[in-house]
């Protein structure tokens, strides 16, 4: 008999395509951590309250707790242990290190995922919130603090890492 | 080649961008089973039946853990505040507040577990509760004096009498959450008659040892480690109900269990810091000599558990007064036990004060900052004590130096920048140092190396880090060949990440047992404990101190204020690691900040209920709420403590709020008594 | 949450057939897989829409711009025409959520999110079974309406866009198995009254395939400001969308109603008096209820108005 309520499908993450039946239910936030070790996607809130569980889909940022896992069905998922290719850490992830952009670390793995698809926003020319002007006709909106601080809000970080954060990620951008 | 001075990043910083560090529910364990706690719905009141059978045949549940059958509990077991009952989980029908934990549903997955304990029905028989905190509520009565006791230093009525300007105004502080971004998660099982647990806490030692005596065990029958923590700020502290229900679970269907709350549940049955409202007066002379300083601080309990908010204790010691007066009064309501939540007391307290020096240097026309240089103490204003070492004054001039102080224009509502209102404002605070006995062993290592094992944890706090390096300055070694182990119950009696005193406890620990091992020729094993010479600490007041800036902008037309520059001076003793250091100061300056204009606890008032327990309706401080914050330190050092240091994790969170709040009056002319600095306070 | 069945619709009739019951669509899941978790919305079944071709933004013959229903809010926010004609609708789109949260949400589940009233999150009431009452009013209603509402039901709308369509007379296109319709979006929310759990004024088992913005209604003019108790990542507490035209001036706040608010009031006064933005704000929020807790949006709404209005003014 089939059960309705489970569903076989592919999830490539990392690089990595995996076959396997989840739980209608379940996020997939917690098919990362539990099904596949991928535990550096964290459960802050459960919400999208907090930005901890972000993760990459298809290139975009997004949170992996309100993301049916059967719905990413046949996207590419990369998770922050998936940032580094080859051992090498991205220069953001050493920008994060050298400026202690993190205190408890919980709320890294967010953030840095986070701050890559915001730098692919920005590059793409996407407006902030606090983009004085949004119309597509004037100059590509600079990435100062304000823009890094407006587009990084949606990542929680109760240890105050922030100033850290902003700075890791300008530096990052002002090296290329 | 000293390690401890010397900015260094964190040990396992690549562990912490790549994922690949572990907390406590991300620790993978074969046959593990999924609790999932469901939490009281009525203020106060009875269970009057759990219909277990409801859930029991739902897919892959295991069973339900209620009062009915739950393992009883020694009574005794409690923690720094005496017995509590907070920790007295499923042992009765009684509901002392709502979000006590009334069941945890255990399943074969976290679905199955969460969907079963979503429906299984509860009924209650509700009683009357009371949730309102007023000062002036007829249970109030005297708060506990174990610490922050009530004090009489002259004749604080006569003193204010003869005071030509005398301030008398109440502050208040709402309810407020650590709001850790990890939740509380435990993840425990029995090794034969061994209960092993990795729990998310701030001390592995103390919360087994209060687990032990909880279930009446022997303290050898329980481990608990805690690798990685997520943020504690105070939430941490306690033997948590995820660790109490999933030691239950585990051994009831005698597999591991994961129990790992919810965030609104974190918000509803971990702790907060309570509700506050003080009153404060200040009386001084013409010339802003202090006469006296009386004040009352009230702050809410619950009636399961003893706490102490001890707002007066800058009170005791910032100002010289020819008369203080301090009391606290506690008042029992129906509501979730308060704990101590980061700058516990001085917090709250330091809003208080330091706003209220502010209003007196209003009144006075004197300079806020000349204010507080003019009432510099000799000696302990209330113990009569020496200073072990205090360096307000050089925070105060250094940092006034620094944020362009001096060419501030008193007087408020001023400067405008279109429809902006722009303010500064500036407050001085201190926050207690010193140490708790803590267990340390050194075993010196065939290849060179040398393994510290001492019971702390890092909580972010930079621990690790920080006493790889004291150890290798103590051990006349690099820091390659230092190798500690910390966040294991196994490795003895260590005081917690808490009370600002994780690392002059560690520190010292760890330096002594250095010392012992110096004298084997830097041979063998030693294992020492500091009880007996932390006895031998003389008599002191021993304090952090700093003083914090502030800059904001204000818009009357929609009560939005921003905190453009805030920059702290910082004496905190030696600086055992700069980059870490700064890092903690200014994240405590962002607690504060969250505090003065972000953070609410807000009840229904009927219900008694919490209505905003989640991170949509509790706001902290997002990135766009922050500034570039300066923080640095002054020359200091603390002469009773190994290594000189006293302590950085708590008083970046004090004195931040009233600096705020004195700038938003400088700003608007309008004083904020009342924290959070709302929209709709300030708008005109 | 409860157990449910999952498919992904091939084409839109596809999803129709499979939509009604208790079913429920999913696009970017932002607010109905948290209702889900929280036990508010049980569906039975989930069907996928995300992957229907009903995203993209077009120009219509008569300049309309035709945003496909699964559009993401982000792409939105970022069309070319949308920030060159509609500014307003980008910022009031960016002043929204966080950048995940629009990675994810889509335009018309945006137009269908449910109201972040804590009560509604945490308990019954007359929003989810009708005849449970309304909590709120004697409640923590310190972010609750001023405006339109009713004993029934205190509850305000989250969404920031829908506030700058309504400024814009945006039109919402649907598609039943009976065929297709249109909904004006200033009639796409129905009054509270004593029926709050009625959300909008779609057929049931309607799908939302579009989002019209007229040509006529196109205001590099415009702009949404929106007020919270955070700086970024937080709903309004109250927000304007605001767009001078040729000839008129139009006004939505958010935060203030069980809907977007059109302030048809102060409009037709500024037609009357041009300039006169206060005496305007005053004569629409004359009809202002509020209760004792949230009697600061009356003011904070009339000077939102009037100084939204002054900067933007030609």
């Amino acid at each position: 008999m089939t059960n309705h309520h489970r569903s076989e499908i592919s999830l490539h993450v990392n690089g990595v395509t995996h076959r396997l039946g989840v739980d209608n239910r379940t996020t997939l936030l917690d098919t990362l951590r539990e099904n596949l070790g991928h535990t550096g996607p964290k459960k802050g809130c459960d919400h999208g309250q907090c930005g901890a569980c972000t993760v990459l889909l298809d290139g975009r940022r997004v949170v992996s707790c309100l993301t049916l896992a059967v719905a990413a069905e046949g996207a590419e998922v990369t998770t922050v242990e998936g940032l580094a290719g080859d051992g090498e850490l991205l220069p953001l992830q050493q920008a994060f290190i050298r400026f202690d952009g993190f205190q408890c670390g919980y709320c890294t793995s967010g953030q840095l995922c986070s701050a890559v698809g915001m730098l692919a926003e920005h590059a793409a020319g996407w407006p902030s919130s606090v983009t004085a002007d949004v119309s597509p006709d004037g100059p590509t909106p600079v990435l100062d603090a304000a823009e890094v601080r407006e587009r990084m809000s949606g990542n929680l970080c109760r240890c105050g890492a922030y100033p850290s954060i902003v700075r890791a990620v300008l530096e990052t951008e002002a090296a290329g | 080649m000293n390690a401890v001075g010397v900015a260094q990043p964190r040990i396992e910083g690549p562990a912490k961008v790549t994922g690949a560090a572990r907390y406590a529910a991300d620790v993978p364990i074969e046959g593990l089973a999924f609790g999932a706690v469901v939490l009281a719905t009525v203020t106060r009141g009875r269970i009057r039946d759990i219909d277990v059978d409801a859930v029991r045949n739902m897919p892959g549940v295991l069973g339900v853990i209620d009062h009915r059958n739950a393992p009883r509990l020694n009574p005794k077991a409690g923690g720094f505040f005496g017995p509590d009952g907070q920790l007295q989980l499923l042992q009765d029908e009684m509901i002392p507040f709502a979000g006590r934990p009334v069941a945890l549903v255990v399943a074969e997955t976290l679905e199955q577990a969460q969907a079963a304990a979503h429906v299984l029905p509860v009924t209650y028989d509700e009683e009357p509760h009371d949730t309102n905190f007023t000062a002036d509520h007829p249970a109030g009565r005297p708060a506990m004096t174990i610490f922050d006791e009530p004090v009489d230093v002259g004749d604080v009525e006569a003193e204010l009498a003869a005071s030509s300007v005398v301030v008398e105004e109440r502050y208040r502080t709402p309810e407020e959450y650590h709001s850790a971004m990890e939740p509380h998660s435990a993840t425990v099982w029995w090794d034969g008659e061994r209960l092993e647990a990795i729990d998310s806490n701030q001390g592995p030692f103390v919360i087994a040892a209060t687990l032990a005596t909880l279930f009446s065990l022997s303290l050898e029958k329980v481990r608990i480690r805690t690798e990685h923590v997520g943020g504690g700020f105070g939430s941490k502290g306690l033997c948590g109900p995820q660790l109490i229900l999933a030691a239950m679970a585990a051994h009831r269907f005698g597999r591991p269990v994961r129990v790992t709350l919810t965030r609104t549940q974190v918000f509803l049955t971990t702790a907060m810091r309570p509700a506050t409202d003080q009153l404060i007066r200040i009386g001084a002379d013409a010339d802003g000599r202090l006469r006296a300083i009386w004040h009352e601080p009230a702050f809410e309990i619950s009636p399961l558990v003893e706490y102490i908010e001890g707002c007066t204790e800058l009170t005791k010691t910032l100002y010289a007064a020819r008369a203080i007066r301090t009391r606290l009064t506690a008042v029992p309501l129906d509501i979730l036990p308060p704990y101590s939540m980061r700058g516990p007391g001085a917090a709250p307290g330091s809003f208080a004060l330091e706003s209220a020096m502010d209003e007196l240097a209003e009144r006075l026309g004197i300079d806020p900052l000349e204010l507080r240089l003019r009432n510099e103490p000799a000696a302990g204003p209330v113990s009569g004590l020496p200073f072990s070492s205090r360096n307000l004054v050089e925070c105060l001039r250094e940092g006034a130096h620094r944020f362009g102080w001096g060419t501030r224009d008193h007087r408020p509502r001023l400067r405008r920048e279109g429809s902006l209102l722009v303010g500064t404002g500036l407050a001085a605070t201190s926050f207690s140092a010193g140490a708790f006995p803590s267990s340390a062993t050194i075993t010196a290592e065939a290849d060179g190396t040398f393994t510290v094992a001492i019971g702390a944890t890092d909580l972010g706090t930079g621990a690790r880090t920080a006493l790889t390096a004291i150890a290798a300055d103590a051990l006349e070694a690099g820091t390659e060949r230092i190798r500690l182990r910390i966040s294991d119950s196994d490795l003895g009696p260590a005081w917690s990440a808490g009370g600002s005193r994780g690392t002059t406890s560690w520190a010292w620990a760890i330096t002594e047992a250095a010392e012992k091992l110096r004298g084997q020729e830097w041979r063998g094993t030693v294992t020492i404990d500091t009880t007996q010479s932390l006895g031998g600490l003389p008599g002191r007041e021993r304090h952090a101190y700093s003083a914090v800036f502030a800059e904001v902008t204000a818009d009357p037309a929609t009560g939005e204020v921003r905190v453009r520059r805030l920059l702290g001076m910082f004496a905190v003793g030696r600086v055992v690691n700069p980059l870490l250091a700064r890092s903690q100061v200014i994240g405590g300056m962002i607690g504060g900040l969250s505090m003065a204009l972000h953070e609410e606890g807000v009840r229904d008032p009927v219900s008694g209920r919490h209505v905003n327990a989640d991170f949509a309706g509790y706001h902290i401080a997002a990135h766009a709420d922050v500034p570039d914050i300066e923080a640095d330190f002054v020359p200091d050092h603390e002469p009773g403590i190994p290594v000189g240091v006293k302590g950085a994790g708590e008083i970046g969170n004090v004195g931040t709020a009233a600096a705020i709040a004195n700038a938003v009056w400088h700003a608007t002319g309008v004083r904020q008594r009342s924290l959070p600095i709302r929209l709709d306070r300030v708008l005109e | 949450m409860k157990e449910f069945a999952y498919q992904r619709a091939a084409d839109i009739r596809d999803a129709l057939i499979a939509g009604g019951g208790g079913a429920r669509y999913l696009a970017g899941g932002t607010n109905l897989v948290d209702l889900m978790k929280e036990g508010v919305e049980a569906p039975t079944r989930l069907i996928d829409v995300r992957r229907l071709p009903l995203d993209g933004i077009s120009e219509a013959a008569d300049g309309a711009l035709v945003i496909g229903a699964t559009t993401t809010n982000s792409d939105l926010a970022a069309h070319p025409e949308v920030r060159r004609r509609y500014p307003a609708l980008s910022q009031a789109v960016l002043a929204g959520a966080s950048g995940q949260l629009r990675n994810m949400a889509t335009v018309g589940g945006n137009l269908l999110q449910r109201t972040r009233c804590a009560y509604f999150a945490a308990q019954e009431c007359n929003k989810r079974v009708p005849g449970t009452g309304c909590p709120a009013i004697a409640g923590a209603h310190h972010n609750h309406a001023i405006l339109g509402w009713t004993r029934s039901c205190v509850a305000t709308h989250a969404s920031d866009m829908a506030v700058a369509l309504t400024a814009f007379d945006a039109i919402v296109r649907y598609e039943t198995l009976d065929g297709a319709g249109e909904i004006p979006l200033s009639e796409f929310y129905p009054p509270v009254g004593d029926t709050p759990h009625v959300e909008t004024a779609l057929p049931p088992g309607a799908l939302i395939t579009a989002v019209v913005l007229p040509g006529a209604a196109a205001s590099p003019r415009s702009r949404y400001r929106k007020v919270r108790e955070r700086a970024s990542y937080a709903f309004a507490t109250v927000s304007i969308a605001a767009a001078f035209t040729e000839g008129s001036v139009r006004i939505a706040l958010g935060g203030v109603a069980s809907r977007p608010w059109r302030c048809r009031t102060a409009e037709a006064f500024l037609l009357d008096s041009p300039g006169s933005f206060r005496a305007a704000a005053e004569a629409e929020l004359s009809a202002a209820e509020p209760l004792p807790g949230n009697g600061y949006k009356v003011t904070l709404a009339r000077n939102l108005i009037e100084t939204v209005l002054k900067e933007l003014q030609p």
